[in-house]
């Protein structure tokens, strides 16, 4: 299997002196394309921090982090938004969509933003993920108007637009009733087998960890197993 | 940036009543700014047609000390000088002047004239008259005679005698009546009074007398020349240029009626300010109310920001969607203003009817156009502040997991 992250030491310090907390301390990963993986642990242990600095969101203290063989750390703003653009899809808990637009309106966002228009490709191509996510009957709905399940699925679809190499999920389910999460995981697993996207996804529901194929733990800052 | 565009316009649709709001009070600042405009454009115009409009915008007199020496553009040399017998000074080669002048761009009416003063005696009542002696046919080219004449016609010819209704009334004279007029050189002649005028100035009403030019060569001596050109304009305010103008032209000592007119000037400069101040408070408050209605937006759209900026939207794309906002809206409440503007202008009469105790408001100097301009750079100028602070939007605390 070939790596696609390589993420070595991480550390994250919160605050300077007596308030600093040290949420991640070396903290080591390594992510081979065609992944799907939990990310566990409880809450405030540091799953949305690494989450974060993965989606190159923010920046860790220190550490090294790779992707597709480029130096994530080193990289400027502008690169940076570029390259979540091509290659990182994300899923978040809560303020999914964007609220004043619909369903494949928020679908087609990433591309259309590289785009600077709405092309009738990205279109076609929204429509046909809201499709696959079982949305075919929402695919106008305006956003706001979705049930939790249905906006994660559209946030899913979102996700999957640019066709990036990894998906980032950060208690995608952690909102949704059981059925709903249920759900939402099938189609996450189903778009991993069929499409190879790598997806790393935090949660601190074990039924939920247990639909991936592997599992990570963080606890005092590093992967405990 | 078509697709930043779709989303700023999103943005505004989707908050109906805060955009109308916004853009209402935009246009209130946008007619407040045209109605000064149009007041402090009408109320100078309204002014000056007051007191310049009757006046001559620029006038050459015959200069009266020593004689001049001219040397003309083609290199024509010019004596002026004052005749021994008489004590009015001419313009003695006006004649060759007047086409010249004439057809300098701006001048609408050139009207020679030669001006002295005489006494006027009607049975065993003498009254002293300043006289002036205009052209037949250019009796309304500086003063609009015709248009104050109360009886008779303001036509001069030989014989015949223009009067003002206080010197009338003095006199005890009627249209038709004949009366001896005595010029300071001792010249006296018979004359019909043919119009009298009433222009609302005590000076002119009482002690002025309008003759022929040729009337007037015969009563102050003056076979040839003239002691005075007198020149209006299609635009007064132009009259300092026209008249350097005229002066490189023909060498003569053409004055601007702006010159002696520091009073007038400095009041409407004052006026002016005055409205500039008020138009700059208009379009500040323009300025603040789009900057904090967007800030407000701003801050309430921060996790769609952040949202937007981890799917890959950059810095300068979300600066784009609150700029192209402002300016939206700039657009917007500067049309609506103006439209209103332009309505509410409508009703008051034109410029060339205004009447006193109305508000002297000229459509047509509502700086629409201006006003717009200003408006929508205006708003650019507001929407910065809050779409940087939307640009530097922290993702991470935005979303906030
Ligand atoms: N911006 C921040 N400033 C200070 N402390 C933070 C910040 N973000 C997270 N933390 C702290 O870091 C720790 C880990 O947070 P987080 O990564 O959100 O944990 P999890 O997602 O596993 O619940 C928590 O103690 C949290 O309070
Ligand atoms: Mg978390």
């Amino acid at each position: 299997m070939t790596a696609l992250l390589d993420v070595k030491d991480l550390v994250k310090t919160f605050g300077t002196g007596d308030v600093a907390t040290q949420v991640l301390r070396g903290l080591s990963l390594d992510l081979a394309k065609g992944e799907m993986a939990a990310l566990l642990g409880p809450s405030g242990s540091g799953k949305s921090t690494l989450l974060t600095i993965l989606g190159t969101l923010m920046k860790p203290t220190s550490g090294r982090y790779h992707m597709l063989g480029q130096d994530l750390i080193a990289a400027q703003d502008k690169e940076l938004t570029a390259f979540r653009n091509l290659h990182i899809g994300f899923v978040f808990q809560f303020h999914n969509l964007l609220p004043d637009f619909t369903a494949l309106e928020n679908v087609i966002f990433p591309t259309a933003v590289r785009e600077g228009r709405e092309s009738p490709a990205a279109r076609a191509r929204g429509r046909d993920l809201l499709v696959r996510m079982g949305l075919q009957e929402r695919i106008d709905f305006p956003s706001t108007k979705l049930s939790g399940g249905q906006k994660q699925r559209v946030a899913v679809a979102r996700a999957l637009m640019n066709s990036p190499e990894l998906v980032l999920a950060d208690e995608p389910t952690g909102n949704l009733d059981r059925a709903s999460a249920m759900q939402v995981m099938e189609l996450i697993a189903q778009i991993n087998r069929e499409e190879g996207t790598t997806f790393l996804i935090s949660t601190h529901d074990e039924k939920i960890a247990n639909l991936c194929r592997r599992q990570l733990m963080v606890g005092d800052g590093v992967l405990t197993g | 940036m078509l697709y930043a565009f779709k989303i700023s316009a999103r943005y505004l649709t989707a908050n109906k009543g805060q955009t109308v709001l916004l853009v209402t009070g935009v246009a209130v600042g946008v007619f407040i700014f045209i109605f000064m405009s149009a007041l402090i454009g009408g109320l100078a115009e309204f002014i000056l047609s007051r007191t310049v409009g009757d006046l001559s915008h620029i006038t050459i007199a015959a200069e009266s000390d020593d004689p001049a020496i001219l040397v003309t553009a083609d290199g024509h040399m010019l004596v002026v000088t004052e005749r021994g017998q008489t004590r009015t000074a001419t313009l003695a080669e006006a004649a060759t002047w007047l086409p010249l002048i004439a057809a300098v761009p701006g001048v609408k009416a050139v009207s020679p004239q030669i001006n002295g003063a005489g006494f006027l005696t009607r049975g065993g009542q003498v009254s002293q008259v300043s006289v002036t002696g205009v052209e037949p046919g250019r009796e309304s080219a500086i003063l609009d005679l015709e248009s104050y004449m109360i009886e008779g016609s303001a036509r001069l010819g030989s014989g015949l005698i223009v009067l003002g209704t206080d010197l009338a009334d003095d006199l005890a004279l009627s249209l038709g009546q004949t009366l001896r007029l005595q010029s300071s050189q001792g010249v006296s002649a018979a004359l019909t009074l043919s119009g009298i005028f009433e222009t609302g100035n005590g000076g002119m009403d009482g002690a002025r007398a309008f003759v022929s030019l040729s009337t007037a060569r015969t009563l102050f001596a003056m076979p040839q020349g003239v002691t005075q050109i007198e020149i209006k304009l299609d635009d007064l305010n132009m009259a300092d240029a026209t008249a350097r103008h005229i002066v490189s032209l023909t060498g003569l000592d053409a004055v601007p009626w702006t010159d002696g007119a520091e009073q007038l000037m400095e009041a409407l400069n004052a006026q002016a300010q005055t409205g500039y101040f008020l138009k700059t408070f208009a379009l500040i408050t323009i300025v603040i109310g789009v900057a904090s209605a967007l800030l407000l937006s701003t801050y309430r759209r921060r996790p769609e920001i952040g949202i937007m900026r981890a799917m890959g939207a950059g810095r300068g794309f979300v600066v784009f969607v609150f700029v192209t906002q402002g300016a939206l809206v700039g657009l917007m409440g500067g049309l609506m203003g103006a439209s209103l503007g332009y309505l509410a202008l409508l009703p008051f009469p034109s410029r060339d009817a205004f009447r006193a105790g109305t508000l002297p408001m000229d459509i047509t100097q509502g700086s629409y156009g201006l006003a717009i301009t200003l408006t929508v750079i205006g708003a650019i100028f507001a929407s910065i502040l809050p779409a940087r602070a939307a640009a530097n939007v922290d993702p991470v605390t935005a979303i906030g997991q």
